[in-house]
């Protein structure tokens, strides 16, 4: 009791009053905050008022258009450069859609790499829309037994055995995709 | 006390810890010189604290030094270049005074290829050397090093920021060096030359520790596996080749002959392909670095599932909560989590990680001390859950990617969530905020984290109120860092000793005046108030003003001198001194 009262003291002698407070806070008679702070900060009554109207809109208390503070979040530059330089998506990305055939099939089909991140979730969105089994060449197992292969044609103009190269590269060089007979692929695959 | 000295000595030579040690020296002066006379291990933990003079005098016998330099915070570059901790006048003293020097650990601090030098050509006994997160050297320093350090145990060059010439100081071990260790050259990008790192390792028989560069090729791999089977820790290079039966068959096998092996790193560029090669040495491993990896949770899930012994994972949040969920049922062993963000900088969700996953480990990993989590979302109910399933926790570093935000469910400030933390976790001893947080969450820090010793805060309180309850209440505080938050003069002002029995405060984009800053210094002869201001002549600033960032440290050793303009330490009025 004695060290919460002699605090107070050193606040008074400190010349400002300083209540200590039970109420939530950004109710009214919240100390003004200087805005001499990083652009990022709400005022006081922002946070106020999303406290306690939490029927509002909760576009209230969706961030500001993203400006990078220094330093925040808090990773290591080190960290920072590796995962940029894996980045690979276009800027304006609404979609990367590359057309699709399939061996015997008439008509080909578009198909947009975003929505997937993985070669087992590719396989398994071509699966469906093909409605056959593409077996993911592997050293061990060949084609998996399966009638179908997946090659794609990267940005030199070569036409590639699908799983090779991190996903990331592959979606940045892939501009359509073969669904082939896997006993045609196999050339593709032997001089593996 | 009527032992003789001797007896004495033999007695202090099994008291290890820099603690022990400093209560030893204090129980009366004949200890005190026995003790000092025999110290042989010293740890500073600010290199401002005290001088390299002052440490030679008292311990003239010393045979390991640990030094640290830059504050925390210089890890997000929010220290200015040219800040300071220097290696130089340390190492001019040490080489005069320390012949017998055997180990040298540096962090955050500035050490030049003529301190490596000196180094190398210093002391005859010279053993380890540690520079972790330093930067002012390049690979001619590590050619010295290589070249001249005879019994050279240890090299650790983690996370420094080294220029890197070429990768030929390599070269420069001597065929005669068979002592090596343990060696990390994992922060370095150039090239070293293959045949020598290979010939360096097979003529290492008791090398245990190896952390190999990105520039190693995968393909290169179970050529040096081959030669240290009795490798306990191994860091790879690039995970990725072009896929051929005979490395993938090559590298399996290389593995599966690494009986010893416990930790894993490296992994960067991973193709998923390659990853079974591993699989061998999963069940005996206890850490697992992955944070470089970016491979997709079910490529992760795979390999953790193996890993039954595993206390100590670095993941990047591609593992997403059902990694997490899988870790939780497989790793019941599992000590440190550390969870990185892939792509920090987005505003939406690149991945499916949430408070979810977390919570999931702290039910699952019952022994779960130590953790550190990016994340998107967070509420005061999950972090409640965390607090109560795990009050062993030890060090608790959260961070919610979006400065002040609050409980995802409520819309709450998540004061209540880490007020759960710091009074379950009674042995908390690190903690880092994150979220919108009031000064309600200080008032809780100060009332139950009495065991806490270092404290990380961004974006948060409301008024000095917060940092008063901080530094009136957490009695084991030794480093406070804040950024970014309203608190002032009046909380500084309130606990001035307060500081002293600190090792250092770090305050920036606060709003404390450069008064402030001239009385606290006025007040405590025995701190070191730094003002650090890029923006202009602080001499002309009024004193209102608030200052850009601030750094205060006690100090037995005065002011400093090796600072760049833009960072002054205020004043000291001779009139109070004592």
């Amino acid at each position: 009791m004695d060290q919460k009262r002699s605090t107070l003291n050193l606040f008074e002698n400190i010349d400002l009053a300083t209540e200590l407070r039970l109420g939530l806070p950004g109710t009214d008679d919240q100390p003004e905050i200087k805005t001499s702070l990083s652009g990022n900060k709400r005022s006081s009554s922002e946070i106020g008022s999303s406290a306690s109207c939490k029927d509002e809109d909760e576009s209230s208390f969706s961030p500001p258009a993203k400006e990078q503070v220094v330093g925040w979040p808090p990773v290591r530059s080190y960290r920072k450069n590796i995962l940029q330089v894996k980045k690979t998506e276009p800027e304006t990305g609404s979609g990367m859609y590359v057309k699709v055939s399939m061996d015997g099939a008439p008509y080909l089909r578009k198909l947009d790499l975003k929505m997937y991140k993985s070669y087992e979730e590719l396989m398994k969105g071509l699966q469906e829309m093909f409605k056959c089994i593409i077996g993911l060449y592997s050293e061990r197992e060949g084609y998996n037994g399966s009638q179908h292969a997946l090659t794609y044609e990267d940005k030199d103009g070569d036409w590639m055995l699908v799983g090779d190269v991190p996903w990331e590269m592959f979606i940045s060089s892939c501009k359509r995709l073969r669904i082939m007979k896997s006993c045609e692929a196999r050339g593709l695959g032997d001089f593996l | 006390m009527g032992f003789p000295e001797e007896v004495l000595e033999h007695v202090f030579s099994f008291i290890t810890s820099h603690t022990d040690r400093n209560v030893v020296s204090l129980v009366c002066k004949s200890w005190y010189e026995i003790e000092r006379w025999c110290r042989r291990r010293i740890f500073v933990g600010n290199c401002y604290a005290v001088s390299p003079a002052m440490m030679i005098r008292r311990f003239p016998e010393v045979r390991s030094v640990e030094l640290k330099g830059k504050p925390h915070f210089a890890d997000f570059n929010l220290v200015p270049d040219g800040w300071g901790g220097y290696f130089y006048p340390w190492i001019c003293e040490m080489a005069r005074a320390y012949p017998w020097l055997e180990e040298i650990k540096l962090k955050r601090m500035v050490v030049t290829d003529d301190n490596l030098e000196l180094i190398s050509k210093s002391f005859k006994n010279f053993k380890v050397l540690v520079l972790s997160s330093c930067e002012g050297f390049s690979t001619h320093g590590l050619a010295a090093i290589a070249a001249n350090c005879r019994n050279l145990r240890e090299l650790d060059l983690r996370e420094s920021e080294v220029e890197d010439l070429s990768g030929h100081w390599l070269s420069h071990f001597p065929d005669s060096c068979t002592s090596l260790q343990s060696l990390n050259m994992s922060c370095l990008s150039s090239e070293v030359s293959f045949s020598a790192l290979q010939r360096l390792i097979a003529r290492s028989p008791n090398l245990k520790t190896l952390r190999l560069n990105r520039a190693v090729p995968l393909e290169k791999l179970s050529t040096l596996l081959r030669r240290a089977p009795q490798l306990v820790e191994l860091g790879t290079g690039a995970y990725s080749a072009e896929i051929r039966p005979d490395v993938y068959a090559n590298l399996t096998e290389a593995f599966s002959r690494c009986k010893e092996v416990k930790g894993l790193s490296g992994f960067w560029d991973v193709l998923p392909s390659y990853l079974p090669a591993i699989y061998s040495v999963c069940s005996r491993l206890t850490s697992l670095n992955l944070s470089y990896a970016t491979i997709q949770s079910p490529d992760v899930t795979k390999i953790i599932t193996q890993c039954p012994n595993l206390q100590s994972l670095s993941v990047l949040d591609y593992i997403e909560d059902t990694g997490l969920n899988a870790l939780s049922l497989s790793c019941k062993d599992l000590r440190e989590l550390r969870v990185f963000p892939s792509d920090p900088f987005v505003a939406n969700a690149n991945v499916s990680l949430t408070e979810q996953g977390l919570v999931a480990v702290s039910e699952g990993c019952s022994k779960l001390q130590s953790v550190l989590y990016f994340c998107r979302q967070m509420s005061n109910s999950a972090l409640t859950t965390i607090a109560k399933n795990r009050p062993n926790l030890t060090c608790f570093r959260l961070c919610i990617l979006e400065p002040r935000a609050p409980d995802y469910l409520t819309f709450e400030p998540l004061d209540v969530g880490f007020g759960a933390i710091v009074e379950h976790c009674k042995q908390l001893q690190r903690l880092s905020l994150s979220g919108l947080l009031t000064d309600r969450v200080f008032e809780y820090i100060g009332k139950w984290a009495k065991k806490l010793e270092m404290l990380s805060i961004a974006f948060a309180g409301d008024s000095d109120l917060g940092l008063h309850h901080v530094l009136s209440g957490c009695d084991s505080l030794r480093k406070l860092e804040i950024r970014d938050c309203p608190f002032g003069d009046k909380a500084l002002l309130a606990n001035v000793s307060k500081l002293e029995t600190m090792r250092s405060l770090w305050m920036s984009s606060c709003s404390v005046s450069l008064g402030a800053c001239k009385r606290l210094s006025q007040k405590m002869p025995r701190l070191n108030v730094e003002v650090i201001d890029e923006q202009g002549d602080l001499d002309s600033r009024p004193d209102n003003c608030h200052v850009e960032k601030l750094y205060i440290y006690r100090t037995v050793a005065g002011p400093r001198f090796d600072m760049p303009s833009f960072i002054r330490t205020m004043d000291q009025n001779p009139t109070y001194r004592s």
